[in-house]
C-alpha cells in the first residue's frame, strides 16, 4: 500500500498530520506520534502576544519589588530573560527535529509586522521543516473595510515569504466574502499550502457564574462539511497544496477529505479525545479502507470526488440545493 | 455562590471606588468594627484552626511585601501567646516589617498587654533570646522568693494558690492572671508598709508564665547565627525558636543561604545552587531533647497550629522551621499558600514533628505528618522563577539538577519514614533523659 504523500515538497509517509495543539507540545508525544505513523507534526502555535505576556510577567516578577526597600534593590541575580519563551519554543523545534525523522512543521501566530518576520526567521534557523502561519484576525472593528482585512493577510504572507526559504503554509478561517479569491491571493503572495480551516475563538456564557467561558470545544465530524466544500472548490484550482483540518475523528473523515481533493488531512481533536495512539488507528483504518476496495495508493482516491463535493456550491446549482432542503422536510 | 451580583455583573463582593467620598462613612464602619467585643480567650478552642480564628491578633498592619509568607506565622504566634509573649528578633525582613520604628505592627489588647519585642543584631539573636529566658527565670525566682517572704501578710492560701497554679492551658493562665491581679491590689495596700512588697510589685507579673520566642529568617538560623542557635538549643533551656524559612536572604535582596535548595538560583548562586539545603531539622533532632517541627501553613494549618502549641508547651528548647514563600521565589504571591501545599505534596518540604515527650509515654517521637509525595518536584518547582529561569538559561544543567533534586526527595522521604517507625526516633535512647529545663 502506498500512502506516501507530497506536501509542500515535504515527503510524508502518509497524508495524516497531527496538527498544532497540546498533542504536539512535548517531545515524548512527538516521538509517540511518529511511532504511531503520523505523516508529519505541526508544533503548537507560537503566539507573539503570549511571548510578550510571558516576558512582561517575568519582568514584573523581577522588577515589581525592586527599589521597595532601602536594603535591597533587586531580589534575583541578573537574568537574561530576553525572549525567554521564544527560546523554549525554538528549543522544542530543535529537539523535535533531532528526535524524529518525520517533518516538523512550526506554527506561528504573530501580531506585529516585526513579530511575524523576526519569529519566522528564528523558526527557520531552529531547523523547522516548514512553517505554518496561523493568521488569527477577528475584524471586530466595524470601521475596517473588507479590502483592508484581506490585504493584511496578503501582506503578512508576502512579508514572511520574503524572509524565509522553508515551505510556507497558511491556516485561515472561512469567513471571507470570497474565500476562493482570498485563497488565490494568499497563494500568489507566496504560500505553498492553505490549511482549511482555523477555528476562531467563540465565547460562551456560564450562567451559574455569569462569566464568559473561553474553553474551546473539540471539533466533531459534523463540522467537516464546510471545509469539505472548500477543499473541493480549491484543490487543483489554486497554485498551492490544500490541507484539511476540521472535524476529523476517524479514518472516514480522512477518506472524505482526500476524496474531495485534500493533499493532507490534519487532526488535533481526535488525538485529544482518544489519545495519541489514535493516530495509529487512523493510519490503519485508512489503509484498510483502500485495501477493501483493491486500491493500492492514496493517490487513487485523492480528488476523485472533488467536483461532487463542490457541486452545490455555485449559484447555478441552487436548484439542487432547494431540492435537498425540500427533501429534508418530507 | 457567584462573586458578582446576578443583576449587575460588574458589581462584585469587594469593589474599588474613589476614596474621598467614602472616608467618612468608612471611619464610622471602622469605629463600629473596633467596638465589637473581643472573644473570651478562656472559652476559645485552641486545639483547632477554626477556634484560633476567634483569638485577637496582636500583629497587624505590617510593612511586609503584599502576600508575604512569613507574617501569617507571626500573626498566629501573637494570637496564641500574644499577651505573655517575649520575642527576640534577628535582623532581617521580620525585624524591618516588625520594628520599623517609631511604628510597629506588634500591638496590645484592651488590657494593655501585648508582645514584648526587641531586635539586637543579626548574628547573636539566639543568645539574645536566651538572655530573655535567663532574665525571666531570674525575675520569677525573685518573685517566688519575695512571695514566700510575704506569705504571712498575704495569706498562706493565696500564696500557695499562686505557687502551685498549673499554667499550661489558657483557662489556667487566665486564672493565674486573676490571682496575680488580686495580689497586686493587695501589694499596693502593703507597699507603704515595707520594701519587700514594693520589690515584689516590680516583678509580680513574672508569676504568669512567659512565652519566650526567638524569631528570625534562614539567613540567621542556617548561616550567620547558626553557631549561637546551636549553642542555645544545646543549653536545654525553655526557649522556642521560630525560623521563617524563605530559603534565601530576603531582606538584603535574595542572596543564597544554606537553606537555599538545590537547583534554585539566587544571588551568589546565579547558576543554580549545587548543594542541597542543610537539614536543620535533623541536626536539631540529633540532640534528642529538642522539640522540632517542620511546618507549612498553606499545606496543613492544623499541623502548624499543633506544632506551635506543642513547642510552646515543651519545657525545653523547641525549633520550628516554617516554610515561607517570598518575592525572591518569583511567582505571584496570591498563590502563596497553594504553592506551599505543592511544596509538601512534592515531598520537597515534608511536614514533621519530633517531640521528646512522646518517648516518655512510650510512643515514637518522630512523626511524619505529610503523606508520600504525590506530584513530581518539577510540578512544584517550575512554577517559580528561581527554578524555571535556570531551565531556560541552562536547560541541560537544570534538567540534571532537577533529577538530582527528585532523587534527594525520594531518599529523604524514605529516611524519614524509617525514623517514624523507630521506637526511639533517629536518636539514641540515652538522649531522652538529657536536656529539658535544668
Amino acid at each position: 500500500m502506498n500512502l506516501t504523500t507530497n506536501y509542500m515538497s515535504l515527503s510524508l509517509s502518509n497524508p495524516i498530520i497531527a496538527s498544532a495543539g497540546p498533542a504536539t507540545s512535548s517531545l515524548d508525544n512527538i516521538r509517540r506520534l511518529e511511532d504511531c505513523g503520523a505523516g508529519a507534526i505541526v508544533l503548537p502555535s507560537m503566539f507573539e502576544e503570549q511571548i510578550r505576556r510571558e516576558q512582561e510577567h517575568i519582568d514584573s516578577l523581577l522588577e515589581n519589588s525592586s527599589d521597595t526597600y532601602g536594603e535591597a534593590l533587586t531580589y534575583f541575580p541578573p537574568l537574561d530573560t530576553h525572549d525567554i519563551t521564544t527560546e523554549s519554543y525554538l528549543a522544542l523545534i530543535e529537539e523535535a527535529v533531532a528526535a524524529v525523522d518525520i517533518p516538523v512543521i512550526a506554527s506561528l501566530n504573530g501580531v506585529s509586522d516585526d513579530g511575524w518576520i523576526n519569529y519566522a526567521r528564528e523558526i527557520e534557523s531552529a531547523g523547522a521543516s516548514a512553517l505554518e502561519l496561523n493568521i488569527y484576525l477577528v475584524p471586530s472593528n466595524l470601521a475596517h473595510e473588507p479590502r483592508e482585512v484581506e490585504q493584511h493577510y496578503v501582506d503578512i504572507v508576502r512579508a514572511v515569504r520574503s524572509c524565509v526559504a522553508i515551505p510556507l503554509a497558511v491556516k485561515v478561517g472561512p469567513y471571507f466574502s470570497a474565500p476562493g479569491h482570498m485563497a488565490t491571493a494568499i497563494a500568489d503572495a507566496g504560500a505553498d499550502a492553505l490549511v482549511l480551516f482555523n477555528r476562531f475563538y467563540q465565547p460562551d456564557i456560564d450562567l451559574s457564574t455569569l462569566t464568559v467561558s473561553s474553553e474551546i470545544e473539540l471539533s466533531s465530524p459534523a463540522e467537516i462539511r464546510l471545509a469539505l466544500l472548500w477543499v473541493g472548490i480549491l484543490s487543483g484550482r489554486i497554485d498551492a497544496y490544500v490541507a484539511a483540518s476540521t472535524g476529523v475523528d476517524s479514518a472516514d473523515e480522512v477518506v472524505k477529505y482526500l476524496l474531495a481533493g485534500a493533499d493532507v488531512v490534519m487532526t488535533t481533536s481526535a488525538l485529544l479525545r482518544h489519545g495519541i495512539e489514535h493516530m495509529r488507528t487512523l493510519c490503519q483504518d485508512l489503509e484498510h479502507w483502500l485495501d477493501a476496495r483493491d486500491l493500492i495508493s492514496v493517490d487513487d482516491i485523492r480528488g476523485r470526488m472533488r467536483h461532487e463535493a463542490a457541486e452545490h456550491a455555485d449559484a447555478a446549482d441552487r436548484g439542487d440545493y432547494i431540492r435537498i432542503l425540500q427533501g429534508y422536510g418530507t | 455562590m457567584p462573586g458578582a451580583s446576578p443583576v449587575e455583573p460588574d458589581v462584585k463582593a469587594v469593589n474599588l471606588a474613589p476614596k474621598a467620598d467614602l472616608v467618612e462613612a468608612e471611619r464610622d464602619n471602622i469605629a463600629f468594627f473596633e467596638s465589637l467585643p473581643v472573644n473570651d480567650r478562656s472559652r476559645v478552642n485552641f486545639a483547632d484552626v477554626r477556634g484560633v480564628q476567634f483569638l485577637e491578633p496582636m500583629f497587624e498592619f505590617s510593612g511586609a511585601c503584599a502576600g508575604c509568607g512569613e507574617t501569617p506565622y507571626l500573626k498566629l504566634l501573637s494570637q496564641l501567646f500574644g499577651d505573655r509573649l517575649m520575642i527576640a528578633n534577628a535582623t532581617g525582613c521580620s525585624s524591618i516589617y516588625g520594628g520599623n520604628l517609631p511604628v510597629t505592627p506588634w500591638t496590645k489588647n484592651a488590657e494593655g498587654r501585648g508582645p514584648a519585642w526587641s531586635n539586637s543584631l543579626f548574628e547573636d539573636n539566639a543568645e539574645f533570646g536566651l538572655g530573655f529566658r535567663l532574665a525571666a527565670d531570674k525575675h520569677l525566682e525573685l518573685a517566688l522568693s519575695l512571695l514566700q517572704a510575704l506569705a504571712l501578710e498575704l495569706g498562706e492560701e493565696r500564696v500557695n494558690a499562686i505557687l502551685q497554679a498549673p499554667q499550661l492551658l489558657e483557662s489556667e493562665l487566665r486564672a493565674q492572671r486573676i490571682r496575680v491581679g488580686e495580689l497586686k491590689t493587695r501589694l499596693l495596700d502593703l507597699a507603704g508598709a515595707g520594701k519587700t512588697a514594693r520589690h515584689l510589685l516590680f516583678v509580680v507579673d513574672h508569676l504568669v508564665r512567659r512565652s519566650i520566642w526567638i524569631v528570625g529568617g534562614d539567613g540567621w538560623a542556617y548561616d550567620i547565627g547558626y553557631g549561637g542557635l546551636d549553642h542555645v538549643l544545646a543549653s536545654g533551656r525553655n526557649v522556642n525558636v521560630l525560623v521563617l524559612d524563605t530559603e534565601v536572604y530576603s531582606n538584603t535582596g535574595g542572596q543564597a543561604s544554606k537553606a537555599t535548595p538545590l537547583g534554585a538560583i539566587a544571588k551568589f548562586a546565579a547558576a543554580g545552587k549545587r548543594v542541597p539545603r542543610k537539614d536543620l531539622a535533623l541536626q536539631a533532632i540529633a540532640y534528642g531533647n529538642v522539640y522540632v517541627a517542620q511546618v507549612a501553613m498553606g499545606a496543613n494549618p492544623q499541623q502548624t497550629l499543633e506544632a506551635f502549641r506543642e513547642a510552646e508547651a515543651y519545657e525545653g528548647p523547641s525549633l520550628i522551621l516554617a516554610y515561607s514563600h517570598c518575592i525572591a521565589h518569583g511567582f505571584d504571591l496570591r498563590d502563596g499558600m497553594d504553592q506551599q501545599a505543592r511544596a509538601v505534596k512534592s515531598g520537597y518540604w515534608p511536614l514533621l514533628r519530633y517531640d521528646p515527650v512522646m518517648r516518655t509515654v512510650g510512643q515514637a517521637p518522630f512523626r511524619l505528618d505529610s503523606p508520600r509525595p504525590s506530584i513530581p518536584f518539577k510540578d512544584y518547582a517550575y512554577r517559580e522563577l528561581r527554578y524555571r529561569s535556570l531551565s531556560l538559561s541552562r536547560p541541560a544543567e537544570a534538567e540534571e539538577l532537577l533529577r538530582e533534586a527528585q532523587r534527594l526527595i525520594e531518599d529523604k522521604y524514605r529516611t524519614y519514614e524509617d525514623f517514624a517507625t523507630m521506637e526511639t526516633g533517629p536518636t539514641s535512647a540515652e538522649a531522652t533523659t538529657a536536656g529539658r529545663e535544668p
